[in-house]
């Protein structure tokens, strides 16, 4: 009996110990909210992330949710909106799922949906399985835009799409271009023969070759790395022994324009061999540096959260709708309109340089 | 002490009137951290998210009341939402298409039953194969495409309310599997057979007890479940992708070990596994409403797991010996440990949902 009577001591005891730890938060959260009540609007972020964000005394809170938490890019576009948010003056809260995973992505809107938040910008997981929470989400009077991935146009007013093909791929050449003075033989270095984000690219890069002041440029060839890095690296080295005097290589793929930079700083080319393409500044970095690819493209993830936020301060704010033709000021990136399709376009692709490089992290 | 004292203090010593007290503390410690928990229109929303998982959680009662175990369910689930959605995008009558899925999903269960209870093959190996195997077949299936465009006769399974009010229509379902799964595993022989087969499968064999059999049936019927599951998922989502309701069986082995259903078989009770699936929604619902980050709140549901089973495995050893001696003080000690840190991790979470 003695010990039934220590079984139950234990059971009481965890129930204390969560008690008590459930507790002290229901405190802290109390005398924070007290403070707001007193305080101005820069202390209500605080208050605003412990219980409730919709609660906040001063400006609006906008919830920007990436695919998943943990990856530097989407941490670079949570900078980026908390900066519009300072301009604003409203808070925005960094809220994401452990995992890129729709199920989870849409128990996380469903709770920030029962809290009344002020809008949503969100990184779909999934277009079509995320429109049924969207469209719950807008009937209670939430603005919600997508950015970097969409949701399909039922469950979201406007979508900010990060870059166009035709921007892409034009830009491409115009580096190429740049970094070898107009004249000489290239090449491109892609993923698979059949991925169609690069087929589009490469397609418009044939259609800026064409134009008049690309006329020193000759592609000599497009090779396919797979998006693995040692057949990319062997395909670089190819190219290189098959055109001795070729001055530039391609690459729109991040795992192609690290492998082809390797290649070239192995084959002690830098300077002759110029590489550039679409790959991330963490990647690239080194590569920058040293000079084997002195430049290359991609959007920025901080304008995009940027964006967002601007855009669901736009909506929320009754000075758009979401329609489209609507035009609506984004502060330092200029103004914008929504195209037919309820999309918004950040905007040419970023270049990114030894001048700038060191100012991203992602 | 009287025999009457000690065997009321049986019935509240229960594992359900735990689960109830830690309902009871999480809803309460809800409602003072969030002004939104209490609110009907909110809990029942939220009531959507967790239908899928109570559905497999069903038959899961069964499998692991027999001493087995089955993994592969939320691959089922995959399976048939995605045969389904590809039957579908292939032109047919999406009734036609859930008729056919329903075929094969008595198949996949009749296939883990048979290696199972036929060959006598360990039930988590066979279900790990059959888990890679039938997400393996979605994927064949659908690609790195989705089939979209459900009509809304169909979608009324996942995204449906009951009438005027906010009760969604797979709770309903929910509500009404349950009550006949709770039924048959507690007033019917073949609940008691299950219960027999998890204590002694051998003693069951020779009193007579068709074992074979019932295994088959309850992997056939887990896979039935998760086809359910499967059709109410992509329903709600309106959508099939290949990848749908990955890692769900993790969630549904969670929520009935902690609702009292020993691992080991042979004892458990369905009330038990209901409670603990609302202690788990309320929890997740809760730590979303206070905006507590995913990793954290995936390690406080690992960590309530753990509690789960050392709870009544550690009261099963106070019980058996008579006095005290080193051995009981150090898992005393152990068990305060465990709680003092689960305490002051909640504390600490609560610091990782101020800081970012």
């Amino acid at each position: 009996m003695q010990n039934k009577r220590l079984s139950l001591l234990v059971v009481s005891l965890l129930l204390f110990g969560l008690l008590a730890a459930c507790g002290d938060s229901t405190a802290t959260t109390a005398s924070v909210t007290t403070t707001t009540a007193a305080a101005a609007a820069a202390t209500t972020a605080a208050a605003a992330t412990t219980a409730a964000p919709a609660a906040a005394g001063g400006g609006k809170t906008f919830i920007l949710v990436p695919k998943a938490l943990g990856n530097p890019y989407f941490d670079t576009a949570n900078k980026g909106a908390q900066e519009a948010a300072k301009e604003l003056g409203v808070t925005v809260t960094y809220q994401g799922t452990a995992t890129s995973d729709a199920t989870q992505q849409i128990q996380l809107l469903n709770s920030l949906i029962a809290q009344k938040v002020g809008g949503l910008a969100i990184s779909a997981n999934d277009a079509d399985a995320l429109a049924p929470v969207g469209k719950a989400a807008m009937e209670q009077k939430i603005p919600v835009v997508s950015w970097d991935s969409t949701i399909a146009p039922a469950g979201r007013m406007v979508h900010i799409n990060q870059a166009n093909s035709e921007d892409i791929g034009r830009g491409q050449i115009q580096l190429i271009s740049k970094l070898i003075g107009g004249k000489g033989k290239i090449a491109i270095l892609s993923a698979t023969s059949t991925a169609p984000n690069q087929n589009t690219w490469i397609g418009f890069m044939k259609e800026e070759l064409k134009k008049p002041e690309n006329s020193g440029l000759e592609l000599v060839a497009t090779v396919y790395g797979d998006d693995q890095d040692e057949k990319s690296y062997t395909e670089a080295q190819g190219l290189m022994k098959t055109y001795p005097d070729l001055k530039g290589i391609i690459s729109p793929t991040t795992v192609g324009i690290a492998a082809s930079a390797r290649a070239v700083t192995d084959a002690k080319k830098i300077g002759q061999v110029m590489v550039t393409g679409l790959g991330t500044p963490n990647q690239m970095r080194n590569f920058v540096k040293s000079g084997a690819a002195p430049a290359f493209a991609l959007w920025n993830p901080g304008d995009l959260g940027y964006l967002a936020i601007y855009t669901l301060n736009a909506i929320s704010s009754g000075q758009i709708q979401g329609k489209a033709g609507e035009t609506y000021k984004a502060g330092k990136l200029g103004s914008y309109t929504i195209d037919k399709d309820g999309v918004v376009l950040l905007g040419k692709p970023t270049v990114f340089d030894a001048s700038n490089i060191d100012t991203f992290n992602f | 002490m009287t025999a009457n004292t000690g065997s009321l203090r049986r019935i509240f010593l229960r594992w359900e009137w735990l689960l109830v007290g830690l309902i009871s503390v999480v809803a309460f410690a809800n409602s003072q951290l969030s002004p939104y928990f209490l609110d009907g229109s909110n809990l029942l929303r939220t009531t959507s998210d967790f239908m899928e998982i109570g559905i497999m959680m069903l038959p899961m009662v069964f499998v692991i009341v027999t001493g087995n175990i089955d993994l592969s369910v939320a691959s089922t689930l995959g399976l048939s939402a995605s045969l389904m959605g590809w039957l579908f995008m292939g032109g047919w009558d999406i009734w036609l298409a859930v008729g056919v899925t329903l075929v094969v999903s008595v198949l996949a269960g009749l296939l883990n039953g048979f290696l199972i209870a036929k060959l006598k093959l360990p039930s988590l190996a066979v279900t790990i194969g059959t888990l890679s195997f039938y997400r393996g077949l979605a994927y064949v299936l659908l690609g790195d495409q989705a089939a979209r465009g459900y009509p809304e006769a169909f979608t009324f399974l996942g995204q449906g309310k009951l009438g005027g009010t906010g009760i969604p229509f797979s709770l309903v379902i929910f509500g009404v599997l349950a009550v006949i799964f709770g039924l048959v595993l507690h007033k019917t022989t073949f609940g008691r057979y299950l219960f027999a087969i998890g204590n002694n499968e051998q003693a069951s064999r020779f009193s007579g007890v068709p074992v074979d059999r019932i295994k088959m049936i309850v992997f056939v019927l887990s896979s039935l479940m998760a086809t359910l599951a499967g059709f109410i998922l992509a329903a709600r989502f309106g959508s099939t992708r290949p990848d749908i309701g990955s890692g769900l069986e993790l969630t549904v082995i969670t929520v009935t070990v902690l609702g009292g259903i020993s691992i080991f078989g042979g004892s458990g009770t369905m009330t038990g596994a209901i409670l603990a699936l609302i202690l788990v929604g309320i929890l997740r619902f809760g730590m979303g409403l206070i905006n507590m980050q995913g990793q954290v709140q995936d390690i406080v549901i690992g960590l309530l797991l753990i509690l789960s089973i050392l709870l009544p495995r550690f009261g099963k050893q106070l019980t058996a010996r008579a006095t005290w001696n080193s051995g009981i003080a150090f898992r005393l000690a152990g068990a305060m440990t465990v709680v003092l840190l689960f305490g002051i991790f909640f504390f600490w979470s609560r610091t990782l949902v101020l800081g970012h």
